[in-house]
C-alpha cells in the first residue's frame, strides 16, 4: 500500500483541524474532535514511519515544485521516528486534556486553546518534515504563536509576564536563526537543506558559513532552552496550563534539539563543526552547566512544576552533550534520550496535572500523602522518575548509558563523573517529592473535583512505555543507531 | 525448555506471593498462610535447581547487544539462593509473631515489600552475568526504602534519605561507570570463570593501574557491602522493625553485597588477573581497618541493635578480607562465612527482637538480670556471639579457620593480627551483654508474653548455627566448586 501525500498529509491534518476545530463550542465535540484528529496524525506518522524503513527517504516535492526551487518535505531515518514519537505524545495530552481544561481554562477560551494546541503540533511536526530551511523558520514561528498563546491561557495572572517573556525571547532566537539563514542565502544562492549541504562542502571560503553556523546555533539554543539561554523556560512551563506544560515538555524543546542536529551533522557537516574544538567544548561545558546547575536549582524549588522545569533543562543537558561528544554512541544516547525524556516529562507533568486539579495548589509541601489518595497517578509518577534519576530498567537508564560509553570513548572521564553526578541530584530531588508523597500524612484538603478516568489512564499507559522501552530497544536503540549512522561521517561510524 | 523455565520459579513464586499479599489486603488469616507458605514453595523450587547442570541460561530480555537481562545458575549463586530461602522461613515466623505482636500498622504494605525485597533478593543471587546483578542491586535498594520508613517518623525518613542516597549514590556514581566501562573494554558483562579481562590485559587495553582502580570503582560502588567509610547506611536502616533489620540488613541486602564483590572478584576479573597485578592488596588493608574500626565503634554502642549493626560492619569485612587475600583456602572461609555470620547474626536481631517485644528494653545497660526469666532466648543469644567470636562448635568458627588457614599459607600477618584483634574485641563487646543479663539485681521488669513463633524461630536459627559447624562438608564443597 501506498500513499504518496503522506508527508503533506501529515501537516495538513492538524493544519486543517485547527480551523475545523473552531466551529464548535460544546466541550466534549470539541475534544473529541482533537483527540479524533491526532489519532489520524499518529496513524499517518505510523505509515510514514513504515514507508520510509521500507523505501528509504522520501523527497517530496510540496506543490509539485522541484527542489531546490521548491519546498521540499525529506523524511528520512532521523524524523521519521521523531514525527512518531510528536504525534504520540499529542494523542495522549489531547485525549488526557478534557477535564484538565475544563477546570483549568475558561469556558469561551476552550475552542481557541484546542486549535493553538493542533497549530502548536502543525508546527512542530513541519519542523520535522520539512527539508528547507527558511519553511523550517515558518514552522518554528507557527509553533512559538501558537505556544505563546497557550501559556498565556494559564489560570495564573503571572502566566501572561511567562509567555510575554517568552515571546520576547523567542523572536530574538527566531531572528538569530534567520540572519543565520540569510548568510547562508547569500553564500549559496538556495535554501534547500540537501542543495546547502551539497554546496557547503565544496565551498572555499568559508567564513560566512562560520558566522552563519554562530547564528543557527545561538537560534535554536534559544529555543531548546540550552543553559545559559533557558531563562524563558521555568516560567513558561510553571504557568502555562497543565495540558500546555506536558504538551511542551514533551515535545518543543525536543524538536528544537532535532533541528540543531540536522545542521551539525546533515547541512554543515561533521567535518566544519566539529573539526574545530572549540564549538564541542563550549557545548559540553554548557551542557554541564545544565546537568549540575539546573539540577541543584531544582532541588531548591517549591513550586512542583518549576522543579520539573528546572529538570527539563539539565535533561536537555543531557542531549546536547551526546551531541557534543559527536561520537557514535553519543549521538545515539542523544536520539534515544530525545525519545525517552519526551515519554518522562510527559508522564511527569500529566501525573502533576492531575495533582494540581486534586489539590488546586503547585505548592510541593501541599502534596503530602497524595500517593495514597491517588495511588495510580503517584505510581505512574514515581516510574517516571526512577526513569528520570536513570535506574536500571528504565528508559532514562539506556539513554545514559550510552552518552557514557560516548564519553568514555573519548577518554573523558570526568564527563562521565558529571553525568553521574547529575544523575544523583536527580536522586535528590525526586527523592523529596516522593517522600512527601508516599510517607507523610496528608495535610491539605483536596478539590471536590473527580479526576476523569482517561486522564489517569493516559498517565499510567505513558509512564508503562517508559518501562517497556527501558526493557525492549529494539524500536528505541536499534532506530537510533540507523539515524547516528546516517548523520555522521564514515570512519565515525 | 522445562527445565530453562525451572530457573525462573525461584523468583516468580515469592513474586506471586507478594502481590496475593498486597490482593489480600485486609485479610489476615489468608495472608498469614500465604507468608508461610510461600518460603517453603520457594525453597522448594530453589532445591530443584540443584539437579540441573551449572551454566543452564534464561534470558530475559536482551536490552543491547550481548547485554542480556538473564539468570543461569553457578554454585555460588545457588548456595546464595539456598541460603536466603531457608532464613526466609525462619524470618517469615518470626515477623508474624513481632508484627502481631507490636500491632504494627500498615502490615499489608510491610509484607508486600517484605517479599517483594526477598524476590530481587534470589533474583540478584541467581543473575547470569554484573549487568543483570546490577539492575536487581538497584532495585533491592529501592524496594526496601519502604521498610526502613516502616514507621513513616521524622527519623525513620532521615535514616531513609540516608539509606538511599548512599546506597543508590555510590551505585549510581561508582558501580554502574565502572560496569559501562568493563563492557565497553570487553563487550561483555557475563560471569565466566577466569574473568573476562583476559583478552582486553593482553592487547594492553587496560594496565594493572586501570585494573587496580576499575577494582576500587567497583568495591566503593557496591556500598551494601558496607565496607568504611561508605558503611553508615547500616547503621541508620536500623530504624526498621526488627524482623526487617534481622533478615535484610544482616542478611539479604549486606550479603548481596558481598556477594557481589565476590562475584565481581572471582567472575569478572578471575582470581589470577587479580593475583598476577596484586590490585586487592589495598583492599586487604582497607577490610582489615574496616573490621577493626567498626568493632571498636561496636565496642561503645548502648543500643543492642546499632552494636548489631557495626557488629555486622566488621563481619562483612571478614568475608572481603577472605576474598581479597586470593587464596583457596582463604576464599572458601569466605563462602563459609557467608553463611555461618547470616544464621548467627539473624539469631542475634531474633533474640534482640524478643527482648525489645518482651521488655520494651532496646539498651544494654537495661538489660541485667534479664536472662533468668528468658533463658531460651538468652541462651540462643549466647549462641549467636559465640559463633562470631569463633568458638568452635559453633559456624562461625569453621570460617574463620579457614580464613586464617589461607592467610598463614601466604603468611599475611597482617590478616592473622587482624583477626586475633577482632576477636578479642568481639568477646569484649559481647561477652559483657551475656554477663550482664545472667547477674543478679534486676530492676523491677514486667515481662510482656511473646509470641511462641518468634521464639521457635530463634531457636531454629541457632540449631542452624550449630548445624553449620558439625556439617560444613556441603559448604566447604560449594566453595570448592566455585574456584
Amino acid at each position: 500500500m501506498q500513499f504518496e501525500h503522506l508527508p503533506a498529509t501529515q501537516i495538513l491534518i492538524p493544519l486543517i483541524g485547527a480551523i475545523l476545530i473552531l466551529v464548535s463550542r460544546k466541550n466534549i465535540v470539541i475534544w473529541a474532535t482533537a483527540s479524533l484528529l491526532t489519532l489520524l496524525t499518529f496513524i499517518n506518522s505510523i505509515l510514514l514511519y513504515k514507508q520510509v524503513s521500507v523505501d528509504g527517504v522520501i523527497s517530496y516535492a510540496m506543490g509539485g515544485w522541484e527542489p531546490p526551487i521548491g519546498i521540499e518535505y525529506r523524511i528520512d531515518s532521523v524524523n521519521s521516528i521523531l514525527i512518531v514519537l510528536v504525534s504520540f505524545m499529542a494523542l495522549l495530552v489531547a485525549v488526557y486534556a478534557r477535564k484538565s481544561v475544563e477546570v483549568e481554562i475558561v469556558a469561551e477560551k476552550r475552542p481557541v486553546f484546542y486549535a493553538m494546541y493542533l497549530l502548536c503540533l502543525t508546527g512542530l511536526l513541519g519542523i520535522l518534515a520539512t527539508g528547507d530551511a527558511f519553511n523550517a523558520f515558518v514552522f518554528l514561528e507557527i509553533s512559538s504563536l501558537a505556544t505563546y498563546v497557550m501559556i498565556a491561557m494559564g489560570k495564573d495572572k503571572r502566566s501572561l509576564i511567562a509567555s510575554y517573556q517568552y515571546l520576547i525571547m523567542g523572536t530574538i532566537g527566531a531572528t538569530f536563526y534567520v540572519i543565520g539563514i540569510g548568510l547562508i542565502f547569500i553564500m549559496t544562492g538556495s535554501l534547500n537543506l540537501n542543495d546547502i549541504s551539497e554546496q557547503i562542502n565544496s565551498m572555499n571560503t568559508i567564513r560566512p558559513i562560520l558566522a552563519s553556523l554562530a547564528f543557527i546555533t545561538v537560534g535554536i539554543s534559544l529555543k531548546l532552552a540550552l543553559f545559559p539561554l533557558h531563562s524563558w523556560l521555568p516560567n513558561a512551563y510553571a504557568y502555562a496550563p497543565s495540558v500546555a506544560t506536558a504538551f511542551l515538555a514533551s515535545t518543543a524543546t525536543k524538536v528544537a534539539v532535532y533541528l540543531l542536529i540536522r545542521y551539525f551533522f546533515d547541512v554543515y557537516g561533521y567535518n566544519i563543526v566539529f573539526e574545530d574544538y572549540w564549538l564541542s567544548m563550549l557545548l559540553i561545558i554548557l551542557s554541564i552547566a545544565a546537568m549540575i546547575g539546573a539540577s541543584l536549582v531544582a532541588i531548591f524549588q517549591n513550586n512542583i512544576k518549576k522543579m520539573f522545569a528546572y529538570s527539563s533543562i539539565a535533561q536537555m543537558g543531557y542531549i546536547t552533550l551526546g551531541i557534543a561528544i559527536a561520537n557514535h554512541s553519543g549521538l545515539v544516547g542523544s536520539l534515544v534520550h530525545i525519545i525517552n525524556h519526551a515519554l518522562i516529562k510527559g508522564t511527569i507533568f500529566m501525573a502533576i496535572g492531575c495533582f494540581v486539579m486534586k489539590l488546586n495548589s503547585t505548592t510541593i509541601e501541599d502534596f503530602s500523602g497524595i500517593g495514597k489518595k491517588m495511588p495510580l497517578t503517584m505510581t505512574a509518577f514515581t516510574i517516571a522518575s526512577l526513569s528520570l534519576i536513570g535506574i536500571p530498567g528504565t528508559v532514562g537508564f539506556i539513554s545514559k548509558w550510552y552518552i557514557i560509553t560516548g564519553a568514555i570513548e573519548k577518554g573523558w572521564w570526568w564527563l562521565v563523573i558529571s553525568i553521574a553526578l547529575s544523575s544523583l541530584l536527580a536522586l535528590i530531588y525526586v527523592g523529596r517529592i516522593i517522600e512527601i508523597a508516599w510517607f507523610q500524612e496528608s495535610k491539605t484538603k483536596e478539590n471536590t473535583v473527580t479526576l476523569s478516568r482517561e486522564m489517569i489512564g493516559v498517565t499510567l499507559i505513558a509512564s508503562i512505555t517508559t518501562l517497556y522501552f527501558g526493557l525492549n530497544t529494539e524500536l528505541t536503540v536499534d532506530l537510533a543507531k540507523i539515524a547516528a549512522d546516517s548523520l555522521l561521517p564514515g570512519i565515525l561510524r | 525448555m522445562i527445565k530453562i523455565s525451572l530457573l525462573f520459579l525461584p523468583i516468580l513464586i515469592p513474586f506471586i506471593a507478594s502481590i496475593i499479599i498486597k490482593a489480600l489486603g485486609g485479610n489476615k488469616k489468608l495472608r498469614e498462610l500465604t507468608i508461610i507458605v510461600a518460603p517453603f514453595v520457594t525453597l522448594l523450587s530453589v532445591i530443584k535447581l540443584y539437579s540441573l547442570d551449572y551454566g543452564v541460561k534464561l534470558v530475559l530480555f536482551e536490552i543491547m547487544p550481548n547485554l542480556e537481562i538473564a539468570f543461569s545458575i553457578e554454585p555460588l549463586g545457588l548456595l546464595f539462593a539456598t541460603i536466603i530461602s531457608v532464613l526466609w522461613i525462619i524470618a517469615s515466623l518470626y515477623s508474624i509473631g513481632y508484627m502481631n505482636a507490636h500491632k504494627e500498622p500498615r502490615q499489608d504494605n510491610f509484607f508486600f515489600f517484605f517479599t517483594i525485597a526477598i524476590t530481587i533478593a534470589i533474583a540478584t543471587s541467581l543473575a547470569d552475568n554484573l549487568f543483570t546483578l546490577f539492575i536487581f542491586y538497584e532495585l533491592l535498594t529501592i524496594s526496601t526504602y519502604p521498610l526502613v520508613t516502616h514507621k513513616a517518623d521524622p527519623e525513620s525518613k532521615k535514616s531513609g534519605r540516608i539509606y538511599l542516597i548512599i546506597l543508590l549514590g555510590s551505585s549510581l556514581l561508582l558501580f554502574l561507570p565502572a560496569l559501562i566501562y568493563t563492557y565497553y573494554l570487553t563487550n561483555d558483562l557475563t560471569f565466566i570463570s577466569g574473568g573476562i579481562f583476559t583478552d582486553a590485559y593482553a592487547n594492553g587495553d587496560i594496565g594493572n593501574l586501570g585494573i587496580g582502580l576499575l577494582l576500587a570503582l567497583f568495591i566503593f560502588g557496591v556500598a551494601k557491602a558496607a565496607i568504611m567509610p561508605l558503611h553508615s547506611w547500616l547503621p541508620a536502616a536500623m530504624v526498621a522493625p526488627t524482623p526487617v533489620s534481622a533478615l535484610l540488613h544482616a542478611v539479604a541486602v549486606v550479603k548481596v553485597g558481598v556477594f557481589t564483590i565476590i562475584k565481581i572478584i572471582i567472575y569478572i576479573f578471575g582470581t589470577e588477573l587479580l593475583f598476577k597485578t596484586s590490585s586487592t592488596e589495598w583492599l586487604i588493608y582497607l577490610s582489615g581497618f574496616t573490621i577493626i574500626t567498626a568493632s571498636i565503634i561496636a565496642l561503645k554502642q548502648d543500643n543492642l541493635k546499632r552494636l548489631l549493626a557495626y557488629s555486622t560492619i566488621s563481619q562483612l569485612s571478614y568475608i572481603i578480607i577472605g576474598v581479597a587475600m586470593i587464596n583457596s583456602s582463604a576464599i572458601v572461609g569466605s563462602i563459609l562465612h557467608l553463611t555461618a555470620h547470616a544464621t548467627s547474626k539473624i539469631t542475634l536481631f531474633f533474640a534482640a527482637g524478643i527482648i525489645y517485644t518482651s521488655t520494651g528494653f532496646t539498651r544494654i545497660s537495661q538489660m541485667r538480670g534479664i536472662g533468668h526469666k528468658m533463658k531460651l532466648t538468652m541462651i540462643c543469644f549466647t549462641v549467636g556471639s559465640l559463633s562470631m567470636i569463633g568458638i568452635p562448635m559453633f559456624g562461625g568458627f569453621v570460617s574463620k579457620w579457614y580464613i586464617v588457614s589461607g592467610a598463614l599459607s601466604i603468611s599475611n600477618w597482617f590478616v592473622i593480627s587482624v583477626i586475633t584483634i577482632s576477636t578479642l574485641l568481639n568477646t569484649a563487646y559481647f561477652i559483657p551483654i551475656i554477663y550482664k543479663s545472667f547477674s543478679q539485681g534486676q530492676s523491677a521488669v514486667s515481662y510482656k508474653k511473646v509470641p511462641n513463633s518468634m521464639l521457635l524461630a530463634t531457636i531454629a536459627s541457632a540449631c542452624l548455627t550449630v548445624i553449620i559447624f558439625l556439617f560444613p562438608e556441603f559448604f566447604i564443597e560449594v566453595a570448592k566448586n566455585v574456584i
